[in-house]
């Protein structure tokens, strides 16, 4: 442990948690925004610096649209009475806040926001940790929010956080299945779990979903694009699932559960939940952007025409990266307004029946077009019987969704 | 009674996927963001919108030009054609407001006045917007016709007796009504 090396990771902590806290702010603006315009609507429009707090004579409205709405509502959060119900199981209802919100922020260590910057000799990772493991890093902290939704569905003490925590649970454990194989294929291309080689190999090669140079263009890398858009398609579903937003909020539907598993709580615990959720979010969207579109990657060999390690091509990486979880957020918000939400047991179905087989078909999909230019007589064979195992898993499939008929009907 | 049997649509191969209708979905929320931008969503020009969706922007946009002729708003009180107070202070307004907003102290005519036969006008009448329900009771039990419902609608204060309206306000906003039952006018 050297000191340039803890003083650069103290500084990337500092950034990065900052970025991604500003980012929720973000989001929060962009959601009531966009939801506005898609709903004809104007949205948040008016809120600007009140001056005459700082001591001007009178209120100046500045033309920032309202970009200073999450500000206000952060302030509303810590000025909000903070009421604890006196029938709560006091030290896990306060706990779960936390738990939720931690796990969400911890993920972010690994996620490299731009190429390696170069200070004085030395290589700096523009992720806070560069570890080996990445994804799998990202999987075990992520699944870890489950317990604070559970607990705090659990220690209020009610009947609709307690069903909101239960569905969660469940909900989010049938997803980590789907998300955990769909991205196996993916790991099995890059043959790698380092996040920042992958990125590298996308600059190089073309992103995972673009090959448009490098090596992307051959005729084999194409045929991928089957496996590798059936994983991208499980994943990013599994992240809705995953970050409970809308086509999957069974957790929080207020049709059916008041508020779900945060009904109980006000005030700054309420926006820790708010917050852990959006930052959720952000790093589904991130680990998309990252996996699948090139990360901090510009794209079409332009990475490699800027000298690499100098710090305004780090920067320029970050902004490249920070606009594409951007447009993810915003592709996020756009399903939120569109669809409407599952009813459990089609939740479940989908999550079970559908992409747990799915994806671990595709899996061995991805193992026979990687095997077949070495070994074609076996990946052949291994086609075929993938196929008739596929034929009856679709048959055993239709066959627990079929529902029993009512007694007298034919 | 009879019995429906309702049979289930039967679904196509697509529409049990689903994903297309979602993509279709997004399209047309796509096509209601991309409108509202541009300030074409549909009825925009009919609600009058501001340029962003079909939402018109309130303190500095108002609907009052479409308000419809019989809309009633804030309660005042009128003058007649020679600027005679019509309320004479009857107190039936008062009696029968169901939460209690207004207020009257009647007072007697001086009799050098012009109007001295008409005996009593109010000396102070106060109308607290705060407590008015805007239901018309009011204007519905004035035997003089002095009291009604204008189309104003805009009532706002900074502390509590700003929203009580006095007798001079009360009559600014009612103004003069011309054409009703005159009475006490010698004239006939």
């Amino acid at each position: 442990m050297d000191i340039p090396f803890l003083i650069a990771t103290a500084i990337k902590i500092g950034v990065f948690l900052g970025v991604t806290l500003t980012f929720v702010s973000v989001c929060v603006i962009f959601e009531r925004r966009f939801s506005a315009i898609i709903q004809d609507r104007v949205g948040p429009n008016r809120t600007m610096i009140p001056l005459s707090i700082l001591g001007f004579k009178k209120d100046v409205a500045l033309p920032i649209g309202g970009l200073t709405q999450p500000m206000a509502d952060g302030l509303k959060f810590i000025l909000k009475e903070d009421f604890t119900p006196d029938y709560v199981r006091k030290f896990f209802f306060w706990l779960a806040p936390c738990m939720t919100m931690v796990p969400a922020l911890v993920t972010m260590a690994v996620v490299p926001f731009g190429s390696p910057m170069e200070i004085g000799g030395q290589i700096i990772p523009m992720a806070v940790a560069d570890l080996n493991v990445g994804p799998l890093f990202i999987f075990a902290i992520a699944s870890l929010s489950v317990y604070g939704i559970t607990l705090a569905g659990w220690s209020s003490n009610s009947k609709y956080p307690f069903f909101g925590g239960v569905r969660s649970c469940a909900q989010m454990i049938s997803y980590e299945i789907a998300l955990g194989l769909s991205i196996v294929p993916i790991l099995m291309f890059f043959e790698t779990l380092n996040l920042g080689h992958i990125i590298e190999y996308q600059v190089n090669n073309g992103w995972l979903l673009l090959p448009l140079w490098g090596e992307g263009l051959s005729f084999h890398r194409v045929l991928l694009m089957i496996p590798l858009g059936i994983s991208f398609f499980i994943f990013t579903t599994s992240i809705f699932a995953e970050t409970n937003r809308m086509p999957f909020d069974l957790p929080e539907c207020e049709t059916e559960l008041v508020g779900g598993y945060h009904t109980e709580y006000s005030s700054m615990k309420f926006a820790l939940f708010f917050l852990g959720e959006y930052a959720a979010m952000i790093i589904g969207s991130a680990l998309i952007v990252t996996l699948f579109f090139g990360g901090w990657s510009i794209g079409f060999g332009l990475d490699n025409l800027l000298p690499i390690g100098a710090w305004w091509v780090s920067l320029l990486h970050i902004g490249v990266f920070l606009t594409k979880v951007t447009l993810f957020c915003l592709f996020f918000i756009l399903v939120r307004w569109t669809i409407p939400r599952f009813r459990y047991d089609q939740l479940m179905n989908l999550g079970w029946i559908v992409f747990f087989e799915a994806a671990l078909i595709n899996v061995i999909i991805m193992a026979l077009m990687l095997a077949y230019p070495y070994q074609p007589v076996a990946s052949g064979i291994g086609a075929v019987l993938l196929i008739i195992a596929t034929v009856v898993l679709i048959k055993i499939a239709k066959s627990v969704l079929q529902k029993p008929n009512a007694l007298g009907s034919v | 009674m009879a019995t429906i049997k309702v049979t289930r649509p039967k679904l196509t191969a697509g529409e049990k996927i689903y994903f297309g209708s979602i993509f279709k979905g997004m399209i047309v929320t796509l096509k209601h963001a991309y409108r509202s931008l541009r300030g074409k969503s549909v009825g925009s020009k009919e609600l009058a919108s501001s340029g962003l969706g079909i939402t018109m922007q309130y303190p500095e946009q108002k609907w009052d030009e479409h308000l419809p002729e019989y809309y009633r708003g804030v309660p005042a009180l009128v003058t007649d054609e020679q600027d005679r107070e019509r309320c004479v202070s009857c107190q039936l307004c008062e009696f029968i407001c169901p939460p209690k907003a207004i207020k009257i102290t009647p007072g007697e005519i001086p009799n050098k006045d012009e109007w001295a036969h008409v005996e009593k006008r109010p000396q102070s009448f106060d109308i607290d917007m705060i407590r008015c329900i805007y239901c018309g009771m009011c204007e519905e039990v004035c035997p003089e016709q002095a009291i009604y419902l204008r189309p104003d609608y805009v009532v706002t204060g900074n502390s509590r007796s700003d929203m009580v309206h006095d007798k001079e306000r009360l009559y600014e906003i009612g103004g003069k009504r011309v054409g009703l039952v005159n009475k006490w006018n010698k004239l006939k």
